[in-house]
């Protein structure tokens, strides 16, 4: 423990500065917020990577990595047993999201120096991306269940209000809701599997859940509650929650709209970091996916699968560039999902666990680096619709090399990153379910080929004529592309299953030939197909579209399920739940409210004539009350 | 002399002092001081409070002391308080010198609106501080009678109908309390066995069950009608908007101390009932929320559903949820206050509360924009604001009865996360982002100090509360022994 | 105790006065025929009064004082309603109860 007292600051630093900056966004220039909220990011930066030289630099010590807790501390007591911490844990998958948030939040935050310039609103957004940053730090280093909701939510949060920057887009507006409804829905699951886990195991504590004795889970497994165990559903709910921030089908629909936000703020967020938190959940809570039944593993083995192949569809027929990256990131999730459900618990039947991890740390570097390059593109262009671009590599020179390093590295070419953990992917899905690898192997021809598309319709193609001549982006902008274009290419080359593995024992990682070699072939048949159809102007991807007709126009239009979507919220929620029960309570339950005054008042109306102002009436009123009165007495009561 | 009557003394010189001011500037002055004052006093008693339970002192009631009325039907002025009420009397005392502050304006009779508003926070004070049921309704009573004047005079819309309809539900209400109140004096036996009410003194001598199985459901229907309990709920969507908001905490807490502690076997028995109710106007509420138009019907019926999971808290019977529900009182009572003073700024700038009238006010009013969307977070229980420890804590104790029952009610109020999350983005959406929609709304005033302070007055607990929320639930929790104890925990 | 006479006899006398009052009261439209019925009431009363006290209680005063108050207050209540009926007629110019209704208001 000793030692590692500073990554506190790693937290607070972003919290105070969003403090500092938010509340005084109005006031300060906007230079000024924009130059503190980097300054205190590259300071996280630096401590993050001392953290994991610390953590790693050493070795691995005997019996494995270490769970490290430098700080704890109750944060709210619910009864003697259940008590929510807020602490600080340092483990290898935490110290590596540490680095990749670090690294990728630091070239944003440079980058948007430049993208951002002159724009209304710049220390808001660098207030909301502090914001951003505090939530994932905290996210991603949370000791306990309730501490990693806790940040869930706010990362949620920060997502929305920087989804929602442009706020005087509609669309914009309307994405950033859809975003956080959404994710809210999942995270409605993601609640009640919490509850359900605590209740069982007595604990939130991430260290006592998944302890390898397993005492704590043992209560879970053994009850059982329609034909799965208590821990399976539970397992499958926190998975939903994942599932809803890591855009898992069918939860996927607020992502490729969140791409209304800034685009430093896609490569943040909704690439790099806050989307891969659902792969992260589970990673984090692994052991007890493998001390549960198959089941809740099969779940996100066959979610991660399908919605990679189904995302990598609709991607090769987007014309919107963030949004084929959108897509694209779906997709990678999805292969990310997949590795972790194919993994077994340690030694080679681990591998999945380590690809999947190694997998989110290279495309976290080669998607930030996608769609910094596309920020660029649409700075120069003003557009982000391909139509629009064509034979931009002479003028966007540094781009186009950053591009296509990052493209290579997404599409899986050696030596470039996305090789290495693609195959360790793709080793693991053969390990477990030839049809599994069957899909990721077609996903993996079909990720080059829409990612070469989107290179050659942006850099080659048609040369288009432009009003302004495209220029190249600023040094503050191209800076960050060349450091992410390095680590792109190099970051393969880290033995990374020394440092992460289920078991936490380290483990040198090897290449399979055979499976290299023909994913490798697969890649370079997209990469091909691409350059077949869209190096020069043709008209043969018009042809083929209209020759696939339903097919096309369905992927096109995501296959309809933003319309189900809709139809659901408007028709069911709205029209069939919201406006009866408005009514109902307007005009039944009012109503019989007001109906009680109503009838009240009506009596009245009948009863009052009995009051003439007569004095007379009114005497011998009394009189014959006063005689039925000595009548009852006399007579009935007499006893 | 003991430091709770200081909460009445101060409202009561307040008072006087109000009759006797003039004009527009003397009224406001004189509230501002004497509920500055106030605000003072409840934090010198959280650091009194604090101190004697540092200093060892577990007694379940602190600085009580008892002032005689009418020795022969043994009456008497108990005051006493414990964590629960102290966290409550601190909650009132910010919503209400918050409230001062943001009628600094205040056009027609600034006289006569202080002192109604200041009639009803000595109410309300003094139901808090109160533990003898007949000086709790007498206060009861206190703070509902000025919300007549207060919606009916300072009211919007077809105020003399919403007041009428309040006062008339309340008045129901309380004839349904003032029956259950006196069951219990008459079936309770005090210390020389005579009939007490004291509300100590029936909760040691316990109530016969027979007795309680009449007398439980009709003290929390009484209350209950204020804590907005559906069918009951009507008064709110009209009457809400206008009347101080820290009334309708005493509903919650009038169940919470007089109908489950002193009735706990029959509250265990017939919990089933309300929890329907209440589970029901939890997920009605927020769903009523999602058409409405008028930003103060949806936080009226918002506050519909907040208020019910106030009385679901309540009636899970266990320690989290009650911590949960106490929590949820402060959280729902600073968030709502807060609403309904910033769409008080914002009609008196726009002169409409139709939200689709009204849009990208995100820019024109930053200030008052910026604390809507807080107060909105802080109603769909975002961490770091007050309503996500409230509901968190309601849910982890509602999750702790493991019948299937219990459990299908509590995940279907937890959806309601989501049907709120839908209905204040919406409104967020709409009202506050999104292009200018009235041109005449681009040179609208900003907000002045009054309101800037009265706004952040409520913001920074909503925050404080959300961030480091251990010490006030600590607080709380330890005074609930008492309730624990009569549930036979 | 009055020889010859039953105490039943003069019961009947003051039943039969009370009932002619009451008949009077509320048939009457006359305000002064409503107070003299009015007076007839309270002289059956008085009556009942002071024959009780003679042949159930001779020994004891309580009758006789109450005939007496009763007489004193009949007194003050006709002055009283005199009065009003006086100013009355000055206001609408007529005694009839009928066209006296406005306690209704």
């Amino acid at each position: 423990m000793e030692g590692y007292n500073y990554t506190i600051w790693i937290v607070l630093l972003p919290f105070l500065v969003f403090l500092v900056v938010g509340t005084g966004s109005l006031r300060i220039r906007p230079i000024v917020a924009g130059w503190i909220g980097t300054g205190s990011i590259l300071i996280t930066l630096a401590l993050s990577l001392m953290c994991a030289w610390n953590y790693f630099g050493a070795g691995a010590p005997e019996g494995g990595w270490q769970t490290l807790i430098p700080y704890d501390m109750v944060w709210l007591r619910f009864n003697d047993t259940l008590q929510v911490h807020m602490g600080i844990l340092l483990d290898p998958i935490s110290v590596m999201m540490l680095v990749v948030i670090s690294v990728v939040s630091s070239m944003v935050h440079i980058y948007s120096l430049g993208y951002m310039k002159g724009e209304a609103g710049f220390a808001r957004y660098y207030a909301f991306l502090s914001l951003f940053s505090f939530s994932m730090y905290g996210l991603v280093l949370a000791t306990n269940l309730f501490q990693i909701y806790f940040f869930w939510e706010l990362v949620g949060i920060s997502s929305y209000l920087l989804i929602g920057f442009y706020y005087d887009r509609h669309s914009a507006v309307a994405a950033a809701k859809k975003a956080f409804i959404v994710t809210r829905f999942a995270d409605f699951g993601f609640m009640i599997g919490i509850l359900l886990l605590s209740w069982y195991t007595g604990t939130f504590d991430f260290a006592t859940l998944t302890s390898p004795d397993g005492a704590a889970i043992a209560k879970a497994a053994s009850v059982s509650f329609m034909g799965a165990s208590v821990l399976t559903w539970a397992l499958v709910l926190i998975f939903i929650g994942g599932a809803g921030k890591s855009a898992m089908f069918p939860l996927h629909i607020w992502l490729p709209d969140a791409m209304e936000g800034p685009t430093p703020v896609s490569a943040l967020i909704h690439a790099a970091t806050m989307v891969v938190a659902g792969v992260y959940l589970v990673a984090r809570l692994f052991p007890l996916y493998i001390f549960g039944d198959a089941t809740a593993l099969e779940v996100v083995a066959w979610t991660g699968a399908f919605t990679s192949l189904f995302a990598a569809i609709i991607a090769l027929t987007q014309e919107d560039i963030k949004r084929v990256l959108a897509y694209s990131t779906m997709s990678q999730i999805g292969y990310m999902m997949l590795a972790l459900g194919v993994s077994g618990s340690g030694g080679e039947e681990g591998l999945g666990y380590t690809a999947s991890m190694f997998h989110l740390f290279t495309h976290a570097m080669f998607k930030a680096l996608l769609f910094l390059g596309a920020g660029a593109v649409i700075h120069a262009v003003h557009s982000n619709l391909m139509d629009g671009m064509g034979g931009l590599r002479r003028y966007l020179p540094l781009t186009h090399a950053s591009f296509l390093v990052a493209c290579l590295a997404i599409a899986g070419i050696p030596p470039f990153a996305g090789f290495f953990s693609k195959d360790e992917i793709l080793a693991a899905a053969l390990h477990k379910d030839p049809v599994l690898f069957g899909t990721a192997l077609l996903v993996a021809g079909l990720t080059a080929l829409y990612m070469f598309r989107l290179y050659f319709r942006i850099f080659w193609g048609e040369n288009k004529s432009y009003a302004h001549p495209p220029h190249e982006a600023p040094a503050t902008m191209w800076v960050p592309l060349m450091i992410l274009a390095a680590l792109s290419a190099l970051v393969g080359f880290i033995p990374f299953g020394e440092y992460v593995s289920p078991d936490r024992l380290p483990h040198a990682s090897h290449l399979d030939m055979s499976i290299a070699i023909t994913a490798t072939a697969v890649s370079v048949l997209g990469i091909l197909t691409a350059m077949w159809l869209y190096r020069k102007p043709s008209g043969v991807p018009a042809r083929i579209s209209g020759g696939l007709g339903a097919l096309y126009r369905a992927a096109y239009r995501k296959f309809y399920i933003d319309e189900i979507y809709m139809g659901v919220t408007k028709n069911i929620l709205f029209k069939g739940i919201s406006s009866p029960v408005a009514w109902f309570d307007r005009h039944v339950v009012d109503g019989a409210m007001n109906g009680i005054g109503w009838v009240t008042a009506r009596v009245s109306k009948e009863i009052k004539g009995l009051q003439s102002g007569h004095v007379q009436q009114y005497a011998l009123g009394f009189m014959l009350g006063v005689l039925a009165l000595v009548f009852v007495f006399i007579f009935w009561l007499k006893q | 002399m003991n430091i709770l009557l200081l909460l009445l003394i101060i409202p009561a010189l307040t008072l006087a002092g109000l009759f006797l001011s003039r004009g527009k500037q003397q009224p406001r002055v004189v509230a501002a001081l004497g509920m500055g004052l106030q605000f003072l006093a409840a934090f010198y008693l959280l650091f009194s409070y604090l101190r004697e339970r540092a200093q060892g002192n577990a007694a379940d009631m602190l600085f009580t002391s008892s002032y005689d009325w009418y020795t022969p039907l043994n009456i008497s002025l108990d005051l006493g308080v414990d964590g629960v009420s102290v966290a409550l009397i601190l909650l009132t005392s910010i919503v209400i010198l918050a409230g001062v502050l943001i009628s600094w304006q205040m056009e027609d009779l600034p006289k006569e609106f202080f002192i109604s508003l200041i009639t009803l926070g000595t109410g309300v004070f003094g139901f808090f501080i109160c533990i003898d049921l007949f000086s709790m309704f007498l206060f009861y009573e206190l703070a509902v009678v000025p919300m007549y004047l207060l919606i009916g005079i300072w009211g919007s819309g077809p105020k003399e109908y919403a007041a009428m309809k309040l006062t008339l539900m309340l008045m129901a209400g309380s004839a349904f309390l003032l029956v259950g109140m006196l069951g219990l004096y008459f079936f309770s036996s005090g210390p020389a066995d005579e009939h007490t009410f004291n509300i100590m003194e029936i909760a040691a001598s316990g109530i016969p069950v027979e007795m309680q199985r009449i007398f439980f459901p009709l003290t929390f229907i009484g209350f209950g009608v204020l804590g907005a309990l559906f069918p009951f709920h009507t008064w709110s969507p009209d009457g809400h908007s206008s009347a101080p908001t820290a009334v309708s905490m005493l509903g919650g807490y009038g169940c919470f101390r007089v109908a489950i502690f002193l009735m706990p076997q029959a509250a265990a028995e017939l919990s089933w009932i309300f929890i329907i109710l209440t589970g029901f106007s939890v997920i009605y509420g927020a769903f009523g929320a999602i058409r409405q138009t008028d930003l103060k019907y949806i936080n009226a019926y918002s506050s519909v559903s907040h208020c019910g999971l106030v009385l679901f808290a309540i009636l899970m019977l266990n320690k989290t949820a009650f911590n949960g529900a106490i929590l949820q009182m402060i959280s729902h009572g600073l968030m709502t206050a807060l609403f309904f003073a910033l769409i008080g700024m914002m009609y008196e700038r726009t002169h409409t509360r139709i939200v689709q009238e009204m849009g990208g006010l995100l820019k024109v009013l930053p200030f008052i924009s910026a604390c809507y969307v807080i107060a909105g977070l802080a109603s769909l229980g975002l961490p770091g604001l007050s309503g996500f420890v409230a509901e968190l804590s309601i849910f982890v104790g509602a999750f702790e009865n493991p019948d299937t029952f219990h459990r299908f009610w509590t995940i279907l109020s937890v959806s309601a996360i989501v049907v709120t999350a839908v209905y204040i983005l919406r409104v967020v959406g709409t009202m506050l982002m999104g292009p200018l929609k009235e041109a005449s709304h681009a040179s609208l005033a900003p907000a002045s100090w009054y309101e800037k302070t009265g706004a952040l007055l409520l913001v920074i607990p909503i925050a404080g509360i959300g961030l480091a929320p251990l010490w006030l639930s600590d607080m709380i929790q330890f005074s609930l022994a008492p309730i624990m104890r009569q549930l036979g925990f | 105790m009055i020889p010859g006479v039953s105490l039943l006899e003069i019961l009947t006398v003051s039943t039969l006065m009370f009932f002619i009052g009451v008949y009077g009261f509320v048939t009457r439209k006359n305000l002064i025929t409503v107070l003299m019925s009015l007076e007839l009431i309270l002289n059956g009363a008085a009556i009942n009064f002071a024959a009780f006290n003679k042949y159930l209680y001779p020994g004891q005063p309580d009758g006789q004082f109450f005939t007496l108050f009763l007489i004193a207050v009949a007194a003050a209540e006709v002055a009283l309603a005199i009065a009003i009926v006086i100013n009355l007629y000055r206001r609408i110019l007529s005694v009839d109860v009928d066209n006296v209704n406005t306690l209704k208001h």
